[in-house]
């Protein structure tokens, strides 16, 4: 791996990571990514991708439109291929297809801008296909274990809707409880708050916050400063499907060492 | 007038007018059940992520989708009973039956499968990647979570392929069931020829009274299972 940046050096399995806002202790690398290129035609997206998140690290993609943050985190349970380089998760690399690539899949949990609720099932058969379907689980051990996954995140008294009936916070805390119900080693989130009115934005920031603090792993693309400060290890700076920089949150926000990344800052903050 | 009823009186007791419409629901429905199960198979292989698979499923489509229904069901009637003579039942006339239900199925089917597709397309993309991200692989995604949202996008073109199969169904004169209504009218036609309009309007109203009913089902079915998003 290319050690050539002094923020990808990571500390020693058992060591605590320095950002000022954690105090999690950090474990093995559970994501990997070495060398990771994609092309879109002609335009390529992921440029010599290295990355390595940690167990129980939360780790913010932040970056203009177009950077590739959303494509990075759908290549990470193979939602897009990618064209070489490898990403690996708990060791395990990628595969090309069919049950094993399933299997990985359950692994990692995902959450969706646009929440993706399956719109004929209700909520609470939306946290239950999953468990019932790929673990296997009976349904009244994937009714009981659901219920407990929509309380934690405040949605229980929904079980019985249909996604259609449910605002959009709502929604989308039921899409977070749906891949919890699969015990995922790694959560990742693609701008879960951004198609939110923003009275309903911080019901799922709590959500992931309470998430984070449990010691879940996360890779979060968001533009959410207060997320970031709260509750990551780490923020990658992308640009042009390039990590331009990464450092902890409150080093990155208050003195960024990039030009690209002072630019992007200075155009978020006066919003 | 008192003639023109007493030969219409005459004709529907000498023939089996409602039998024959009888034959041409049976053919319907065998076939419409046939053609449902082959076209959702060939839609699941049209979006299936094995290239061999979509090929066949869109060769098959492009194939039957485009050869007229009576060179199928003279096909099926000369090739499966003449040269192999494949027998499906100890009377001819239901070995004949079930050759026709088979053309009508195949034939069809490449509908059903173009309707069911259309169905998939109401379904966002999204709801697809949430399967995926879940570990669904692609049967139990399909079957869980595209199919069941995509054939209540599909009830309204399900609904045409029934009416056309429905109507298309007196083809099978062609694979040589003379019981059906098409023939029956044919025969009624030349034993009384003064009373030809009378005759072909009792059937195209019979055609409509079927068909109309249909439409309003499935145009109601459409509006009622459509899923709320
Ligand atoms: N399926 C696709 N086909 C072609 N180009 C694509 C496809 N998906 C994304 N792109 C392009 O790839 C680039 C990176 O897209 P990506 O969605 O990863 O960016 P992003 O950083 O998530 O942006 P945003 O903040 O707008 O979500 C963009 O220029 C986009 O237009
Ligand atoms: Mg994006």
């Amino acid at each position: 791996m290319d050690q050539s940046t002094p923020t990808t050096g990571q500390p020693a399995a058992d060591e605590t990571v320095d950002a000022p806002t954690s105090d999690r202790v950090l474990g093995a690398p559970l994501v990997e990514l070495k060398n990771v290129n994609k092309h879109f035609g002609a335009l390529h997206v992921l440029q010599d991708i290295d990355l390595t998140v940690r167990k129980g690290e939360v780790l913010v993609v932040i970056g203009p439109s177009g950077s590739g943050k959303s494509t990075l985190c759908r290549a990470i349970n193979r939602l897009e291929t990618i064209d070489d380089g490898t990403i690996s998760v708990d060791g395990k690399t990628l595969p090309e297809e069919g049950k094993a690539l399933a299997q990985l899949r359950a692994e990692v949990g995902m959450v969706f801008q646009s929440f993706n609720l399956f719109a004929h099932k209700t909520v609470l058969d939306n946290v239950t296909l999953g468990p019932r379907k790929v673990r296997g689980l009976s349904k009244k051990a994937a009714e009981a274990e659901a219920m407990t996954l929509l309380d934690r995140v405040g949605v229980a008294n929904q079980a019985g809707k249909m996604p259609a009936q449910l605002s959009g916070g709502q929604q989308q805390r039921v899409a977070i409880a749906r891949a919890l119900a699969m015990h995922p080693k790694v959560m990742l989130f693609d701008e879960p708050t951004s198609a939110l009115d923003p009275e309903m934005i911080n019901e799922v920031l709590d959500a992931m916050v309470a998430l984070a603090q449990e010691g879940m792993t996360m890779i979060v693309v968001t533009h959410e400063m207060g997320f970031a400060r709260k509750a990551a290890n780490r923020v990658v700076f992308m640009a042009d499907g390039q990590i331009v920089e990464e450092a902890p949150p409150e080093e990155f926000f208050t003195a960024p060492k990039s030009e690209r990344a002072r630019d992007f800052l200075s155009k978020i903050l006066t919003h | 007038m008192d003639d023109f009823l007493a030969g219409f009186a005459e004709l529907f007791a000498r023939f089996d007018v409602l039998g024959a419409f009888w034959v041409n629901i049976q053919l319907t429905f065998w076939a419409a059940l046939l053609s449902l199960v082959l076209g959702t198979v060939l839609a699941l292989m049209r979006i299936s992520p094995i290239a061999s698979l979509r090929w066949a499923g869109t060769a098959y489509v492009t194939i039957f989708r485009n050869t007229p229904l009576t060179i199928i069901l003279t096909f099926t009637y000369l090739v499966l009973f003449s040269q192999l003579a494949l027998s499906l039942s100890d009377t001819l006339d239901t070995t004949f039956f079930w050759f026709a239900v088979i053309g009508l199925a195949v034939y069809h089917a490449a509908f059903v499968c173009e309707a069911i597709r259309s169905g998939v397309n109401t379904v966002p993309v999204g709801q697809a990647e949430a399967a995926r991200a879940i570990g669904l692989s692609f049967l139990p995604a399909a079957a869980l979570v595209i199919f069941p949202q995509a054939f209540r996008g599909a009830v309204a073109p399900l609904g045409n392929t029934l009416i056309a199969l429905l109507k298309n169904s007196t083809v099978a004169a062609a694979a040589s069931v003379s019981t059906e209504t098409s023939s029956l009218m044919r025969t009624m036609i030349e034993f009384r020829p003064d009373l030809m309009v009378a005759i072909f309007l009792t059937f195209a109203l019979g055609y409509v009274i079927l068909v109309i009913p249909i439409g309003l089902v499935t145009t109601s079915l459409s509006r009622r299972l459509a899923v709320k998003r």
